[in-house]
């Protein structure tokens, strides 16, 4: 198969990207604005030997890509704010069982029903803290149709590298948004296989961890004879309903990320050299926000742009490291100061911070956002 | 693999004759003096050891309640999934392992209270699975309260007054959105359970069986309907064996009559069947 160019959608290219690293199965609900990821999997899967199916509610969709995932499927669904919601309760069974999958959300204007058709980055502390407990989670953010393909992947990569439900988080604009795509040979993609365990059943325990604090998985119908539940487990996967197992089993779910968040963390710095105003954005606010800088570097105004690819875990130590060093963040994000949080609690009060919000069902004008530029 | 014959386990000192199929580790269990669920498990393992298929085909889910313990306790792959979503995680296991007999092993409440709309659709689809529902009329985990199966009337610990709405007929409304396999008994009729959950395995396509249980802890109390013995004694000696009858003649009043018997076993092409009948063409006109 040779490199090719594609004119697509962002959803499209979502779909593309799951399928060009092996995604299997697709469990979906139809929802405004990512039904076309849906639609796009329905077609492709039974082309390369996968399966999609239309389940009753995101509930459902969610739950069946747990269980095709621990088939030993690459497994994804995707959908927007109020299956978002839905699937909250097994994305937090897909973290504390360990299951490698992707949630793709092209976020849409809530709360509720809201604004179906337009966008916003309302869900961003959502998919951090919307399912109930303490937890970490990978989530990645992408502000065109062809890193919405690679970050696809890339969510794919992770998950099976740290065994759990990651989410790639896009909005309506990006997602119905048709540009070039460029699709490389299947070939040369680099795919993260499923760590699968060489012990043999009488030795191998589901939750005992390598060295990355990360336990290696076994194939369903093999002999193991696994048991893996939703409830506090120890290293054989049996409930224990105690304190103790409590923090071991926690400890490994938390700092199986933390401790590899150099790893994981991705973003993109522009024009950084000499940046005294730092503008931090992610997804579609990225684009405007790239014109912003280009008309403020015009006007003489040392300003640059870190662009997050990563957005939880969030790129902390980045930030900490330049809050001391410029005159302020400009934070763009389309909802009333979520992320924006984040870069204050990282500054911590070293340099001023000034988020440039949004209510949504539109996306920003760059001088909205080189206004507060100017004015820093 | 080799299975222990029941027969041979049986003389041995303090090893339980399905112990191949127990995670012995995990004992004692957590279901109550008196409870049903074991028995209903028991049926469900000596069907697994009478199947002769091998048990690494077998994978057992479960959801939320006492009977979603069951998971826990079998010694094959097993899942004990979120409260309700036991059979759409299961469908998603299916799909990636079509040649596995997969068990669903849940409540009532979980099945169809809070996962009634999964229940309906994997039925509809003709989903290949083994649901066996544990029906004891309410939730027995936190402490007895109203369920959708509870019987009208019967008080629980949300219904202090006794319950003020009308129950679904379990069996009936799984034939009515399409089981291909639809057979409801009591814990008293063992073998006639465990020969049922046989018949559902080597069933293509959903199959349901419902068994009529008591939970003297909750229920029964709550109910006055006596000790453990006698409450099953008594639903064993109401119910009348009627197979084949329409559902919906199956009739279910805990205190006059229980029909029990199997009621559908029908031939009904499956989610595989059906996805292979529609699929070939669109592969060959590619060429593959």
């Amino acid at each position: 198969m040779e490199e090719t160019e594609q004119f697509i959608m962002g959803d499209t290219a979502c779909a593309e990207g799951a399928i060009a690293c092996g995604c299997k199965f697709f469990a979906g609900y139809p929802i405004t604005p990512a039904t076309e990821v849906a639609e796009r999997m329905a077609k492709r899967l039974p082309q390369v030997g996968g399966t999609y199916i239309q389940m009753e509610d995101e509930m459902a969709s969610m739950a069946a890509i747990l269980g095709a995932s621990w088939g030993g499927l690459k497994s994804m669904t995707s959908t927007s704010g109020p299956g978002f919601s839905l699937m909250m309760e097994n994305i937090g069974l897909g973290i504390i069982m360990e299951v490698p999958c992707v949630v793709v959300n092209v976020q849409r204007a809530g709360p509720s029903t809201g604004l179906p058709t337009l966008c916003a980055q309302g869900d961003m502390m959502q998919a951090r803290w919307g399912s109930h407990g303490h937890y970490e989670i990978i989530a990645l953010s992408a502000s065109s149709p062809q890193e919405l393909f690679d970050i696809t992947i890339k969510a794919f990569n992770l998950s099976e590298k740290y065994r759990l439900p990651v989410l790639v988080l896009t909005d309506e604009v990006v997602g119905h948004m048709t540009e070039k795509v460029v699709i490389p040979p299947y070939d040369k993609i680099d795919v993260y296989p499923r760590r699968i365990s060489t012990l043999p059943p009488e030795e191998y325990l589901p939750y005992v961890s390598d060295e990355d604090m990360v336990a290696p998985m076994v194939g369903v119908g093999e002999g193991y004879r696994i048991h893996s539940t939703g409830l506090t487990h120890d290293k054989r996967g049996y409930p224990v309903i105690t304190a103790p197992v409590q923090k071991e089993m926690m400890d490994r779910l938390i700092y199986k990320i933390r401790n590899n968040v150099d790893d994981i963390v991705k973003y993109e710095e522009i024009e950084m050299a000499d940046a005294e105003i730092v503008v931090i954005a992610y997804g579609i606010s990225a684009r405007p926000a790239l014109k912003a800088l280009e008309m403020a570097r015009d006007r003489g105004i040392k300003c640059g742009m870190m662009k997050l690819i990563t957005i939880w875990p969030f790129p902390e130590k980045r930030i900490k490291e330049l809050a001391p060093q410029v005159r302020g963040f400009v934070v763009p994000e389309i909802n009333y100061g979520q992320i924006c949080l984040e870069v204050e609690r990282c500054s911590a009060g070293k340099t001023e911070i000034v988020l440039v919000g949004h209510a949504g069902g539109a996306i920003f004008h760059p001088n909205e956002i080189l206004e507060v530029i100017s004015r820093l | 693999m080799k299975k222990q014959g029941i027969k041979e386990l049986n003389g041995m000192p303090g090893k339980h004759p399905l112990s191949d199929l127990l995670r012995d580790d995990r004992m004692p269990h957590i279901w109550c003096p008196g409870c049903d669920i074991g028995t209903i498990f028991a049926s469900c393992l000596t069907a697994i050891h009478e199947s002769n298929i091998d048990y690494n085909d077998f994978a057992v889910i479960s959801g939320i309640g006492c009977s979603g313990r069951a998971a826990g306790y079998v010694k094959l792959d097993s899942f004990h999934t979120t409260h309700g979503r036991a059979i759409p995680f299961a469908t998603g296991l299916k799909i990636a392992k079509p040649k596995m007999k997969i068990i669903v092993f849940s409540g009532d409440g979980d099945l169809f209270t809070i996962g009634g709309n999964h229940f309906i659709h994997a039925a509809r689809r003709n989903m290949d699975l083994t649901i066996i529902c544990v029906n004891n009329f309410t939730y027995g985990m936190t402490g007895g309260q109203v369920a959708s199966s509870t019987p009208f009337k019967a008080r629980t610990s949300t219904t202090p007054n006794g319950n003020f709405e009308r129950p679904f007929n379990l069996a009936y409304m799984a034939a009515a959105a399409g089981a291909a396999y639809v057979a409801r008994w009591t814990t008293l009729h063992v073998r006639r359970l465990t020969n049922s959950i046989l018949e559902a395995f080597n069933k293509k396509g959903f199959s349901f069986v419902e068994v009529i249980s008591s939970c003297p802890t909750s229920f029964g109390r709550k109910n006055k309907l006596g000790p453990p013995l006698h409450i099953i004694q008594h639903f064993h000696k109401i119910s009348v064996i009627k197979n084949s009858i329409h559902p919906k003649d199956a009739n279910l009043d805990i205190e006059k009559e229980i029909v029990v018997g199997k009621f559908v076993d029908i031939e009904r092409p499956t989610f595989f069947d059906l996805w292979e009948e529609i699929y070939p063409p669109i592969r060959e006109k590619r060429g593959e």
